[in-house]
């Protein structure tokens, strides 16, 4: 798979292994729960065992009078509202007042051990008054008679409703020659990360609040601890340890978060707090059950005339992520296709159930499941290829959508010759015999959300610091959140890169907001961009010093000095030259260790519009993925065996990262597609484990084909763009065309599971419709 | 009062005696107790793999198994399988080929294709998916560390 790389950087491209990856193979990379704390108390929580229920009186007097429970927390004492959006805090630390799903957290408890906290949760007593249960955000769009939330519109269960348009969607479908609609609906899906939730708060003497927690963000949950508890910023320290994979699920600052701090608050000693696996599955936030549908209008020639699109959303009972959820599950639909006329309406809708969030792809997976089978039903009806279709309607370059998204690079088209070529499709689309077949989705999603969530005060979107010191080795600091996607290892290749020394002189720390800069988390797929520019920046300015000391010691004009490896020499007279250290003691005579701050922001984007920010990005990944199967007919079951997967992240900084984030996204994707499901018996969650809710094996994954074809963005690092959450999306949809190819029957309904293959199939047969022959 | 009776067994090579009371859980023991936090809690219900350690050179998953069950046998955690200085040869590929992503997952594996390996120095690929198939691992969608194992069959030979 190694391509060597010959381009004008040294490290840049290369497949470079991550630099903490010595400590993750030997057990030796400390993730929070391995961090131990002497005196340290056990905190648990109490989680509703009612879908909705008013909480009219507690009595926690037997708990606290357990020997051994040093204190027990109810809603009340901290009802602040928080929430991961400003504008949408309606979620407190405890439940204050009402329970709103089977889960919610109810009180907490701090004790010696384990079995005593459990004992006091066990003595709690709750007065309540069950009231409706909201399963189906269907039954929740009109006035309800008790709102999940007061904030719900007009008495409804509605948190948030999208409404756009663009150009003129129904003369567009008057003058169509072909028009397809598809109704997706889609169950919901969760990270299933291996490390649970877990956090460690300990109050000190001196007035501080140290946080250990595994999060992705850990400046808004630094933002939230401080809003919640009423401590000032300063006088709280967030760190995050090494975080067992996230993929959005660790991106909310989450309730058990705050009440650990809480219970740390409350009985002045280090307490750790172990979400168990049942229970990370009722904290969920993972992708939304949505109901979608996609209405497509193209002209003769297959040229897309427009989108007219509805999504239902079942929120779940907090907000999250929700109000960018409910835009982004329509204008996510602006690329990888220009599309003339656009009409939208988004509804989330509370339920009593655990709440959904942002998961890896958020907001564009399921509308995209929908467009591509619908543009697929479109190239059968205009006798068109699949890949004819999406080449002929790509946007172009340096263009602008019809909602005034800015696309700079795409390299889209590249991506569609690419998995046409590679995958052989043009002796395979509809000659594969019965049950087997090959199927095209594509994607297209953020690269960094140029809107930060949080807007005061103004700053850089990311900041990296630098300090080098006369033992040779390179401080990195900055909060960005390595969550196993490779970006200490980037920041580290960067730096690396333009000061032309060797990556392990770059030590990249432990994110710790006393000393490390804000940047702002790992989500909506920004830390390559944002990071990676900041980084540069860094770097450079300590760059700049390093040749300006090499001048002084060789004599030779500033201009006329280049990095080499370890070492800055004149270009004229390439023998003269200084070694990196040699160059930075001269520096440090005037200053000491050298220092530089690097930061990143993003420039004013998009239109004026009510909700012109949603989805606008300094740039966007593409992609174009094609998908062989082979279906057993009689069973069912079938086996992807080989997705080749075009993805155009511009520049790719690690290919090895790159390659990773690709072939995860893609196991993730089939997850989806395949059989993953949350499911509910009305509010009650009936799989809350990693047995019950399956993840695919080993033997499912197919060989992945992973083609790399992104041209440089002209401001991304590098020419960098993202990888990390683009590579999902395109997956589900190559898949769903794939069946279709192979037996005949549009799959609508996630996950496909055998069972319906099956009836899709005996349906088929039964409107007699043959297909290949069967 | 919960008897604690000392369990005596061989850890990493070293025997070891520590107080434990009957219903000790071996991932606890090892975690709380003894400190060795690489072997990881990813479930606690036997579902994921993360915990797991060979017990009389067998994978086994230390968060099903009740401390005093390896009274007198030999237990080895990720810590007692890596060298003290640098990384297996197992090691070293999974680092190379980028098979560890986010990491929890990872000294599982390792403890798993380990005991595979010493027992088949040369497995094909069913046999390693197989010997991985009660591990998961959310990252990586398991290629690279199918090929880590691969290379260092290959290599280690
Ligand atoms: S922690 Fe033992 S299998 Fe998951
Ligand atoms: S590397 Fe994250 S779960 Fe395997």
């Amino acid at each position: 798979m190694a391509e060597p790389t010959t381009s004008e950087y040294r490290l840049i491209g290369q497949r470079v292994p991550y630099v903490e990856g010595p400590l993750k193979v030997t057990g030796r990379a400390e993730y929070t729960d391995d961090i131990q704390r002497p005196g340290t108390l056990v905190g648990r929580l109490l989680r509703s065992p009612w879908p909705h229920a008013r909480l009219r009186a507690v009595d926690v007097s037997a708990a606290r009078a357990l020997p051994g429970v040093f204190a027990v927390l109810t809603g009340e004492r901290y009802p602040t509202t928080f929430g991961v959006l400003p504008i949408t805090h309606d979620e407190t630390a405890i439940a204050v007042d009402k329970a709103r799903y089977i889960g919610d957290i109810i009180a907490a408890v701090a004790a010696t051990d384990e079995r005593t906290a459990e004992r006091a949760l066990a003595l709690i007593r709750f007065d309540a008054e069950p009231l409706p249960e909201y399963a189906d955000p269907r039954g929740g769009t009109d006035r309800v008679p008790e709102p999940i939330h007061s904030r719900g519109l007009n008495g409804s269960n509605i948190q948030k409703e999208v409404v756009q348009h663009f150009g003129d969607v129904d003369a567009a479908f008057a003058r169509a020659a072909h028009s397809v609609r598809v109704r997706g609906n889609f169950a919901g899906v969760t990270h299933a990360f291996t490390e649970p939730l877990v956090t460690i708060a300990e109050s000190t003497p001196d007035g501080r609040l140290t946080v250990w927690s595994a999060t992705q963000v850990p400046h808004y949950l630094h933002r939230s601890l401080s809003e919640v508890l009423g401590i000032p910023m300063h006088r709280i320290r967030v760190i995050k340890p090494e975080v067992g994979g996230g993929f959005g699920g660790k991106s909310d600052p989450l309730p058990h978060e705050i009440a650990c701090a809480a219970l740390a608050l409350e009985t002045g000693r280090p307490v750790k707090l172990l979400v168990d696996r049942e229970d990370v599955f009722y904290t969920n936030h993972g992708r939304h059950p949505t109901q979608n549908e996609v209405r497509i209008a193209t002209d003769a020639d297959g040229q897309i005339l427009a989108y007219d699109i509805e999504a239902l959303i079942d929120g779940g009972a907090w907000s999250s992520f929700g109000t960018v959820t409910t835009y982004y599950n329509g204008v996510l639909s602006m690329g990888p296709y220009r599309v003339p006329n656009f009409r939208y309406r988004g509804r989330r809708v509370y339920t009593t159930k655990p709440p959904s969030g942002a998961m890896r792809a958020h907001g564009g997976t399921n509308i995209r499941y929908s467009i591509e089978v619908a543009l697929d039903q479109l190239a059968e009806r205009a006798h068109l290829d699949p890949f004819d279709l999406r080449e002929r309607n790509a946007l172009p370059p340096n263009s602008t959508t019809v909602n005034q998204f800015r696309i700079t690079s795409t390299s889209f088209r590249k991506c569609l010759a690419a998995a046409r070529a590679k995958s052989g499709w043009d002796r395979k689309f509809r000659q594969l015999p019965y049950g087997r077949g090959v199927g095209l989705g594509c994607g297209f999603y953020i690269s960094g959300s140029n809107s930060p969530i949080h807007f005061t005060p103004v700053m850089p979107q990311s900041t990296v610091h630098l300090k080098v010191d006369m033992d040779g080795g390179i401080a990195a600091h900055s909060m960005q959140a390595d969550i196993g996607q490779g970006s200490n290892t980037l920041l580290a290749l960067i730096v690396a890169e333009v000061l032309g020394v060797d990556i392990e002189r770059v030590h990249v720390q432990r994110v710790d907001s006393d000393v490390s800069p804000v940047d702002l988390g790992s989500y909506s797929s920004r830390v390559t961009f944002m990071m990676g520019n900041a980084a540069r920046s860094a770097a450079e300015k300590i760059r700049a010093e390093l040749l300006t000391a090499a001048a002084e010691l060789t004599g030779r004009p500033v201009d006329e000095m280049q990095v080499g490896h370890e070492r800055y020499f004149s270009r004229v007279d390439p023998e003269v030259g200084v070694t990196f250290l040699e160059a930075l003691h001269r520096a440090m005579a005037r200053s000491g260790a050298l220092v530089a701050s690097g930061s990143f922001n993003t420039s004013p984007l998009g239109g004026t519009f009510k909700g012109a920010r949603a989805g606008t990005a300094p740039a966007y990944s593409f992609a174009a993925y094609v998908a062989e199967l082979e279906v057993d007919v009689e069973t069912g079951v079938y086996q992807v065996e080989t997705v080749w997967a075009a993805f155009d992240c511009g520049r790719a900084l690690n290919r090895l990262a790159v390659e990773g984030q690709i072939e995860g996204s893609v196991h993730m994707g089939l997850g989806q597609v395949m059989g993953e499901a949350m499911n509910y018996r009305g509010t009650r969650l009936m799989n809350p484990s990693l047995l019950e809710y399956k993840i695919p094996m080993p033997q499912q994954m197919p060989k992945v084909e992973i083609l790399l074809v992104g041209d440089d963005d002209p401001e991304g690092p590098f020419g960098a763009k993202e990888a990390g959450e683009g590579p999902l999306i395109a997956t589900l949809p190559a898949v769903g065309n794939a069946l279709y190819d192979a037996v005949g029957v549009r799959f609508t309904d996630l996950p496909i599971t055998p069972d319906k293959v099956l009836k899709g199939i005996d349906q088929r047969r039964q409107e007699g419709r043959p297909w290949k022959g069967a | 009062m919960p008897s604690l009776a000392p369990l005596r067994f061989r850890l990493n090579g070293h025997p070891a005696e520590v107080p434990a009371e009957a219903a000790r859980i071996l991932l606890d023991l090892l975690r709380e107790d003894l400190h060795l936090t690489g072997t990881k809690r990813g479930c606690d219900l036997g579902t994921c793999g993360c915990c797991t350690v060979l017990v009389d050179g067998r994978p086994t998953l230390s968060c099903l198994t009740l401390a005093r069950l390896v009274e007198g046998r030999s237990v080895t955690t990720i810590e007692g399988i890596s060298p003290p200085q640098g990384l297996s040869p197992l090691q070293r590929a999974f680092v190379e080929t980028g098979a560890t992503q986010c990491g929890f997952c990872t000294p599982g594996f390792v403890v798993t294709a380990t005991a595979l390996l010493r027992d088949h120095p040369h497995p094909t690929r069913e046999e390693i998916l197989r010997a991985i198939s009660g591990n998961l691992c959310r990252c990586t969608g398991y290629t690279k560390i199918v090929e880590a194992i691969e290379t260092a069959a290959g290599g280690g030979a």
